[in-house]
């Protein structure tokens, strides 16, 4: 029963929220929109009877009644100060309760080469681009929680980097809820690197307050030949909200993908990344750390797909799991048949800090070529004793000891970032949720 | 200084220290010898607070303080050092990170106040020296990918840094060239004062040579069967433990 409630009910949010649009209706934009809720409405709720939800269980999420109403709010610089540091080193770009914020936000038309604006905006601009890509990419079809992120869109986020440009700034998404009670909101990033281009990208989602909110997000990242795209994720929602995100990423022949998928946030977090090699001689890295204590949930769900040959993949994801918490890292590599001279690396190292936090790895190789060097392994385990006993032996206490072996197992990942400032930030952060 | 008595120890109901009996004094260096598996590093260990291991008799007195109640971190910020017959790597642990919160927690436990960063690297700087530490294994995670003589240099170096009363080396020699024995041993005769004391575990005269025991002591299966003076070193390393194996009903009985 409720199932079928949770998509009538946004079926009616829909409907009735479009009764209110003027010429939006017509665009372009909401045609995709329209096209989008019949794949929602079409699509079966998953349920744990899912393999790809085994773990998960969502009737928190889809028992719940949320609206699609996006309230305005009023965030003023200093509730976002946190995120601000270094200002002028970055471009920041902000969306409070799914809407972009121009005040808080930099200039969008400084950097030189690249095109940042709404979907929307980009849609009635018709930029070959934005047309070109949106929405388009294939492994979105038939993921329900992609059809419901297409068709509640408010604006969207279109990022394009021009050919052999490099954006002079990294960009800072910043993706805040305020006053959101039962709010779903439709994060939607679309990113196109042209050929030879470079972009260095920081998302962060979380709430500004404890309000429970639902975030359904999607990104789409093209990386066309010879382009570099390093992207930092930082999901720091409150534990009241949930957070669905899917990332998928087109990569073409020499081009380099790097993420850092980190999860600290939300009661449930659910991560669907994945990456396909469409050209040869490309590498992506896809690392993650996720961080959960009480009754969270974080789940992470990554594919790396090895269609063409000569591409390298690197994967590493990191757990801390404490008091009732769980984990969930499925990840596969998928080689196939032409892919010859492929080199994949995963690996899942979870902590567990009680005995009531679990975790549930399934590392997958999936290979069908056979001139092909992959490695996949996961370990799960307590901090070490011998580790712990050294650092005593030295006169560092047991609470200090512990907590110097976790911040040193979590921040590994975080010490390979590049901005100095990012990775600061980033450790005094992950310092301060492992405290 | 520390007082052993009647110390018996098991590991997994098994007896390996079956009662022993040391006297170390302030300012005095004590080796400890004995062949494999005769309880060596148990001992080094328990006196360091492992707790895998069971006491099962006997005390151990530390300065007034009844050490085998006290938890390892305690007892090092009492004043026991040991260094590791085989120190672990810490992976994203630094050097400079463990020194400087062993450093803290140690001035912590004893009222005093902690070093600020500047007087920190400068009291570093001068024991880096003095084992002639190689800079970049500051910043390296603790014995990571170090070499084996380099892990033990690295003990001595943090023995030096945490000036403890009491320096235990379990086979710091082992494993070390010429040179580093030299410099190894030059750190710790540089520590030493009348106000600390040093056991030296170790199956080679060689390292005495340097670090000239007050006393020596041989381990065999669990009990000290014989003590002396540096002479019983250059004796065992002339005559080998079979000589102490053949003799030691008349050791024990004397
Ligand atoms: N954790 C353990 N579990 C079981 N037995 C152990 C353990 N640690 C030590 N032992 C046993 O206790 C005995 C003494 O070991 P110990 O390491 O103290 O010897 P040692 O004198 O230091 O030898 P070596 O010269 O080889 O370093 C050995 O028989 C050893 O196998
Ligand atoms: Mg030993």
């Amino acid at each position: 029963m409720e199932k079928t409630d949770f998509k009538e009910l946004l079926k009616t949010s829909f409907l009735t929220a479009e009764v209110g649009m003027n010429g939006e209706r017509m665009s372009e934009f909401h045609q995709i929109r329209k096209a989008a809720l019949e794949d929602f409405l079409s699509l079966r709720v998953p349920t744990v009877k899912d393999e790809e939800w085994k773990y998960t269980n969502i009737t928190p999420i889809t028992g719940k009644k949320f609206t699609t109403d996006l309230p305005a709010a009023s965030a003023g610089i200093a509730e976002l100060q946190k995120f601000f540091f270094n200002i002028d080193k970055y471009l920041n770009i902000v969306f409070v309760n799914g809407r972009l914020n121009h005040e808080l936000s930099g200039d969008l038309a400084s950097l030189e080469g690249v095109t940042i604006s709404t979907i929307k905006e980009a849609f009635v601009a018709k930029n070959p681009a934005a047309e070109r890509y949106y929405n388009k990419t294939a492994e979105l079809k038939g993921n329900i929680f992609a059809a419901l992120n297409t068709s509640f869109v408010a604006e969207g986020l279109f990022i394009h980097i021009g050919k052999n440009v490099a954006a002079e700034k990294p960009l800072r998404i910043i993706y805040v809820q305020k006053n959101a009670e039962n709010l779903m909101v439709s994060p939607r990033n679309l990113i196109v690197a042209e050929k030879g281009a470079t972009l260095d990208l920081i998302e962060s989602y979380s709430g500004l307050d404890q309000t429970s909110s639902l975030t359904n997000a999607v990104t789409e990242i093209y990386a066309s030949e010879n382009a570099q795209v390093n992207h930092i994720i930082v999901q720091e929602e409150n534990h009241n909200s949930y957070y669905i995100n899917n990332i998928e990423i087109t990569q073409e022949g020499n081009s380099n993908y790097k993420s850092l998928n980190i999860a600290l946030g939300s009661a449930i977090g659910r991560t669907n990344m994945s990456t396909r090699f469409t050209g040869q001689n490309s590498e992506a890295t896809l690392n993650g750390l996720f961080i959960a204590g009480g009754t969270q949930l974080i789940d992470n769900h990554t594919m790396i797909d090895h269609a063409v040959p000569h591409c390298q993949s690197h994967e590493l994801y990191k757990g801390v799991l404490g008091g009732k918490s769980r984990g969930v890292f499925n990840g596969k590599v998928m080689v196939r048949q032409d892919a010859q001279k492929t080199n994949a690396i995963q690996e899942n190292k979870t902590i567990l800090l009680s005995e009531e936090a679990l975790i549930d790895t399934k590392p997958q190789l999936e290979i069908f070529a056979d001139d092909v060097k992959c490695t996949h392994g996961a370990t799960v385990g307590q901090l070490s004793e011998e580790s712990l006993f050294y650092l005593k032996a030295r006169g560092i206490g047991d609470q200090l000891a512990r907590s110097i072996l976790i911040n040193a197992f979590a921040d590994d990942l975080v010490n390979r970032i590049k901005l100095e400032d990012m990775r600061n930030y980033l450790e005094a952060k992950i310092s301060a949720r492992l405290s | 200084m520390i007082e052993i008595r009647n110390l018996r120890v098991n590991i997994e109901g098994k007896e390996i220290l079956k009662g022993i009996n040391l006297k170390i004094n302030k300012g005095e260096v004590h080796a400890i010898m004995g062949p494999n598996g005769s309880g060596k590093s148990t001992l080094a260990s328990v006196l360091a607070g492992r707790k895998e291991y069971e006491v099962t008799e006997g005390e151990v007195i530390f300065n007034g303080k009844n050490l085998l109640e006290l938890s390892p971190e305690d007892r090092a910020r009492e004043g026991v050092f040991l260094a590791f017959q085989y120190p672990v790597e810490i992976p994203g642990v630094s050097n400079t990170n463990l020194l400087k919160n062993a450093l803290n927690e140690i001035k912590k436990y004893r009222g005093e106040v902690p070093l600020d960063a500047v007087e920190f690297l400068a009291h570093i700087k001068k024991k880096m020296a003095l084992v002639e530490l190689k800079q970049d294994l500051l910043s390296r995670s603790v014995n990571e990918g170090f070499s084996g003589g380099e892990k033990k240099r690295n003990e001595i170096f943090q023995m030096a840094v945490l000036e403890p009363k009491l320096g235990i080396l379990d086979e710091t020699d082992s494993g070390l060239d010429i040179d580093a024995l030299r410099i190894v041993a030059t750190g710790v005769n540089t520590l030493k004062s009348t106000e600390n004391s040093f056991i030296v575990v170790t199956h080679y005269q060689r390292l005495l040579n340097y670090i000239v025991p007050d006393f020596v002591h041989v381990l065999y299966q669990g009990r000290i069967i014989k003590s002396g003076n540096k002479d019983l070193a250059l004796e065992l390393e002339d005559k080998g433990y079979d000589w102490v194996k053949d003799h030691i009903n008349e050791f024990v009985m004397a």
